[in-house]
């Protein structure tokens, strides 16, 4: 059994086999291994007795649960009305000058991808953004530089 | 009537302390199920999702529903543009809405609930699953059974639409229902569901601790009560208020202006644009008999200057409800591209000006037709920007 | 007792039962409503909106085929606002369409063309939305090709798939703007679970599924002087092919379909029927030996229940889904392949006939067929068995090419050798014929008495329940076959293969337990297979049933072992069933593949 396989049977036994359990599952793998692949998506398959097909349907209907290689670090940049007034598009701009990627690329060493996103909810502290799970709010090209460059030394 | 009857006035029921939650719940699980639901229905709390479908009715409906399994759902899919109020609650007074939905549960007679938290607020997860246990704990002690769950969304707005919300629960895509049947009676696995907002259940709370004839004090005639406002863009003082339901919208920008207010998007992205010429006879509240215009609200207020293009805001709107549409009905997936599309289409002068109005039309065709809300208001911010900023949609 | 709900429709009052929707209601007063997402052989979608009616007093237009009626209601379902709503959500499909009407396949037979056509959708102002997508066109499988520019998104296939067969070949993926009907991980359906069954294109209401057709190879064999071009027909082309051609549903046509084909100028116009009553005594001779394998002999290794392997939508579900139970399978090919390898051998043999310049096309009601003759294993003859197989739609196709006036030809026979049939033969079409059929033979066989039903019909195998049951008593067998006296011969039918699904776990969990199996992939059998034409329902196929019984009441032989070219095939050719030559011939293997 490799790293996937124990970490969806733990999971399955964690959630259940039933159908109301494929999101907490696949929000797992996620969580764990920032994407989905073939292989975990046909592992949940499997566990829960569903099409393979359904799997994804239902996994690319959700925006959070990617299924192409995501890096370590995903910066979500919001690009919804007020960050996108306050001035998002610098923010993202000081992010693909730092990191030498554009928007939905990973870095070539697999650290950090760059997408945007809808409304974060932080429109009174706009613009926002997330890293994985963590909040940024009223960031500044400067602030996002420093963000992310204690980011890049973080080797968790 | 004087236009004074419309003043902006700011409360602090929401916020304050929730130390009273174990009492208030004691208190609550003493008295009749139906005398619950009968002060609901007299305080005329209406939802504070957007939607405005009469809380106490709602849970009168779900209680009367023959069924062996009933649930509570607290929709924390806070996804509106322009929304941030329901994450400020479930940070500041979570106790609040789990003694709500533990009432609720008490009331419909449901023994399990779940909060379906936006994806984007999984840092709320830990601290609201340690106010759950905190709160089961005294449920333990009390004899009372009740358990609440948190199910986490994963990036998608439609799923704040109800029948959607559950379909994703159920493991499914987040595609609306056809609706008759109803939450009410065919819900979560089939079973009678409530689904409130978390702000709404803030206010039953209000409502189990101070009576309904004080939340009905407040407010005016067709919308009781006060509102969470989050306030947003061109104001110097953004952030979370509670205010009565019932202000002028001039008022408003008195107040939460920058002093060069052009226009308020009232309701978020799928509510309406407000110019400047309109904030005085414009009420916030929901639909009723009030002179001027009445706006149902979700609460979002966002405030645009001069030096805002309104092309730009609707650009950023449509571009919004394309991606998040849920996709399966044509009106709002082809449409939402069409109006997109047909904007910069007029703005490029690919498209003649009077295509504007045709797009207009579409956007009525989607208001009557679509499946469900999404679909259905992308008319409202589509019509009031274009008829209101004509000029700037071809120039 | 079910309530009664009073409402009016366009003013007109009328009495329903509580839980009808508007769209039944209105089909009361014969008030048509149009429908794209809606179908009758599916669950409620209510995604298309094309059905949307005016409640009076009422802003939103609910949709008719999604909304139950109530008490009092006014329904209006061709008012100004509704007429304007519904022609502009036509037209926002059109926009989404790659509506280039005179490319594509669907070209006459497409839902969304008849209702621009009855809308009169002329000016169309919309941005055309394929032009700034990048579709492709998924064209690996033999049997199903997948136009996504085609597609209007109705998950009419989507729910095929699922509800009819089970499988979930196809997906609804993504939301917003990138929605669209895929596979797992956008994969060509070549290469996920898909059984080519074919179900999904005779619910495609336009032409973003169709079948891979293959006209042109066929009039290019056709028009070759070299080639001798042999032709079988399929026992279910015959009562399907009218639909395409002027006749009502339940038409048999068989005599004139002859013609047609002679007439399109094919060498020899043969019959599948006469291959299915051979695989009667094949498959009939291998239930017999597996029975007395497992009750005298005890033998471990032979499987009971034996499964049909006639349907090969079935066998690759099996293949995919079930592959521990291969061994169950016959390994009978079907008639089409029999009828392959029969031809470049014996069929070359008889008429002195080089095989390499024998072009063999078979007529299907199937989509499936065509994988079958691709699939490596169909190669006994020395060549590929079955060069080309085509749709009954794309026969129709070629007779309307051909410029023949098919309502006027004569009824012709079909010419031999390989033309001779049986009712039983003929029966292979409908769900439970091939059960009907072998029961025929098997009984006989043992008991030397025909089976105990009034004019051979096994009524208890027929019908259109998903699954049915039936059980034979064997009584005074003849002394070879002492060991079945007394015993039931339990057999079960199923048909789509949602109910296969049900059949086998029912097996497998040991809940239930058969001797003999009969299974088809598509609803009704080969009668509703997805080459049949479109559109389908079960009022079709219940018609297209009845005509299959009613050409097997009227053949002068009933039963396969009497069909006189299949005693001379076993006298001069192949010794007897299951001899080894029969079984280089006409016996294959399963290969296990990937549920997931």
């Amino acid at each position: 059994m490799n790293s996937t396989q124990s970490l969806i049977s733990e999971l399955v036994s964690q959630h259940g086999k039933k159908r109301t359990s494929l999101l907490p599952i696949l929000q797992g793998v996620v969580e764990q291994e920032k994407f989905l692949t073939e292989f975990s998506m046909i592992e949940i398959a499997k566990a829960l007795d569903l099409p393979a097909s359904d799997v994804y349907g239902t996994a690319s209907f959700y925006s959070f649960l990617e299924h192409k290689k995501m890096g370590q670090f995903i910066i979500r940049v919001c690009k919804t009305i007020t960050c996108d007034m306050k001035g998002k598009n610098q923010i993202l701009l000081a992010i693909q000058d730092m990191l030498k990627i554009n928007i939905g690329e990973t870095t070539p060493d697999g650290k950090f991808s760059l997408l945007q996103t809808n409304c974060l909810g932080w429109c009174h502290k706009a613009p926002a953004m997330l890293i994985n799970d963590e909040v940024f709010t009223e960031v500044t090209p400067e602030k996002v530089r420093e963000i992310i460059g204690t980011y890049m030394k973080r080797n968790d | 009537m004087t236009t004074s009857h419309y003043q902006l006035k700011r409360v602090d029921l929401i916020f304050k302390n929730e130390n009273d939650w174990k009492q208030i719940l004691s208190r609550s699980l003493k008295r009749d199920q139906t005398d619950i639901v009968n002060s609901l229905i007299s305080s005329e709390l209406k939802g504070r999702g957007g939607a405005g479908f009469p809380t106490g009715l709602k849970w009168k409906l779900t209680a009367e529903q023959e069924a062996d399994t009933r649930y509570i759902i607290c929709n924390a899919d806070e996804g509106e543009p322009g929304t941030f109020k329901d994450r400020e609650i479930l940070s500041q007074v979570p106790l609040k809405v789990l003694t709500a939905m533990a009432v609720c549960g008490y009331v419909i007679g449901a023994t399990e609930g779940f909060i379906y938290l936006r994806g984007e607020y999984k840092f709320l997860e830990k601290p609201l699953n340690n106010a759950i246990k905190e709160f089961e704990n005294y449920c333990n002690d009390i004899g009372f059974h009740f358990s609440i769950k948190i199910f986490m969304g994963s990036g998608a707005y439609i799923c704040g639409e109800e029948t959607a919300l559950m379909e994703s629960m159920e493991g499914h895509r987040g595609e609306p229902r056809n609706k008759p049947p109803y939450p009410t009676n065919n819900g979560y696995l089939g079973k009678p569901t409530v689904v409130n907002n978390v702000e709404t259940l803030v206010h039953t709370y209000t409502i189990f601790k101070y009576g309904a004839k004080k939340f009905k004090d407040l407010g005016v005639q067709y919308s009781r009560g006060t509102k969470l406002f989050s306030i947003s863009g061109d104001t110097p003082i953004p952030g979370i208020y509670e205010l009565e339901l019932g202000m002028s919208l001039q008022d408003f920008v008195d107040e939460f202006g920058d002093g060069d207010t052009k226009a308020v998007q009232v309701g978020g992205a799928s509510g309406f644009l407000v110019p400047r010429k309109r904030f005085a006879e414009t009420i916030i509240g929901y639909k009723g008999k009030l002179t001027g215009i009445s706006l149902p609200t979700g609460g979002s207020m966002m405030l645009f200057n001069s030096s805002r293009s309104m092309f730009n805001v609707l650009n950023n709107y449509l571009d919004f409800f394309q991606e998040e549409s849920c996709g399966q009905c044509t009106p709002c997936r082809v449409g939402c591209q069409q109006l997109l599309k047909g904007i910069h289409a007029v703005k490029r002068g690919e498209k003649h000006a009077s295509y504007l109005k045709k797009l207009i039309k579409l956007s009525e065709t989607m208001e009557y037709t679509a499946k469900c809300g999404l679909g259905q208001s992308v008319a409202n911010s589509f019509s009031s920007i274009v008829e209101n900023f004509w000029e700037e949609m071809v120039f | 007792m079910s309530e009664k709900i009073n409402l009016t429709i366009n003013g007109i009052p009328l009495r329903v039962d509580q839980n009808t929707t508007i769209l039944e209601a209105a089909e009361e007063l014969s008030i048509k409503i149009p429908t794209l997402c809606h179908h009758k052989d599916l669950c409620v979608a209510g995604n298309c909106r094309v059905c949307v009616v005016e409640e009076v007093g009422v802003k939103k237009l609910p949709a008719a085929c999604a909304t139950p009626v109530h008490e009092g209601m006014e329904i209006l379902t061709n008012s100004l606002k509704v007429r304007n709503s519904r022609k502009n959500i036509i037209e926002l499909l059109l926009s989404e369409h790659n509506a280039d009407c005179t490319k594509c396949y669907k070209n006459g037979n497409c839902e969304l063309q008849t209702l621009a056509a009855e809308y009169k959708i002329i000016n169309q102002e919309f941005i055309h939305l394929p032009d700034t997508k990048c579709y492709t066109i998924d064209e690996f499988s033999p049997s199903i090709i997948k136009d996504d520019s085609r597609c209007i998104r109705c998950q009419r296939c989507v729910r095929t798939c699922a509800e009819i067969q089970g499988v979930s070949a196809l997906t609804v993926g993504y939301k917003g703007d990138h929605m669209k009907i895929t596979t797992f991980f956008e994969k060509p359906i070549a290469d996920v679970v898909c059984t080519n069954c074919g179900q999904c294109v005779n619910h495609c209401p336009t032409g973003a599924l169709i079948e891979k057709n293959y006209i042109e190879e066929v009039w290019e064999a056709i028009a070759d002087p070299k080639m001798h071009v042999v032709v079988q027909t399929a026992p279910a082309v015959r009562i399907g092919l009218g639909e395409e051609l002027g006749f009502e549903p339940g038409s048999r046509v068989t005599g004139k379909m002859v013609s047609a084909l002679k007439r399109l100028g094919f060498d020899a116009v043969l019959d599948t029927d006469f291959t299915a009553d051979l695989t009667i005594l094949e498959e009939g001779t291998e239930l017999l030996t597996r029975l007395k394998k497992v009750l005298v002999d005890k033998d471990p290794d032979t499987h009971l229940p034996l499964a049909t392997s006639c349907s090969p939508g079935w066998i690759k579900y099996i293949e995919h889904m079930y592959p521990e139970y291969l061994q169950n399978l016959s390994t009978c090919k079907s008639p089409q392949q029999m009828f392959g390898a029969l031809v470049k051998t014996y069929y070359a043999k008889e008429r002195n006939i080089d095989p390499a310049n024998i072009v063999s096309v078979s007529i299907m009601p199937c989509t499936a067929k065509k994988f079958e003759a691709n699939r490596p294993e169909m190669h006994d003859s020395g060549y590929r068995d079955v060069d080309f197989v085509i749709t009954t739609r794309e026969l129709a196709i070629m007779i309307k090419q051909a410029g023949i006036e098919f309502t006027h030809l004569p009824e012709e026979h079909y010419d031999k050798i390989m033309g001779d049939s049986t009712g039983a033969g003929v029966i292979f079409g409908a769900t439970g014929g091939v059960m009907e059929a072998a029961l025929r033979t098997a009984y006989e066989i043992v008991t030397g008495r025909e089976v105990p039903f009034e004019n051979l019909n096994i009524t208890p195998v027929r019908g259109m329940d998903g699954v049915r049951e039936a059980t034979i008593k064997i009584e005074n067998p003849l002394p070879d076959w002492s060991f079945l006296d007394g015993a039931e011969l339990n057999c079960a039918i199923a048909h789509g293969l949602v109910n296969a699904k049900d059949l086998m776990d029912s097996i497998k969990s040991g809940k239930k337990s058969y001797h003999f199996v009969e299974v088809m992939a598509c609803p009704g059998g080969c009668l509703g297979g997805g080459g049949q034409p479109i559109p389908t329902s079960p009022e079709i196929r219940q018609k297209r049933m009845e005509a299959i019984y009613a050409e097997d009441m009227d053949m002068p032989l009933r039963k396969s072992h009497d069909n006189p070219e299949v005693v001379h095939l076993y006298e001069s050719f192949l010794e007897k069933p299951n001899s080894e030559k029969a079984h280089h011939l006409l016996h294959t293997k399963y290969v296990p593949r990937q549920r997931f």
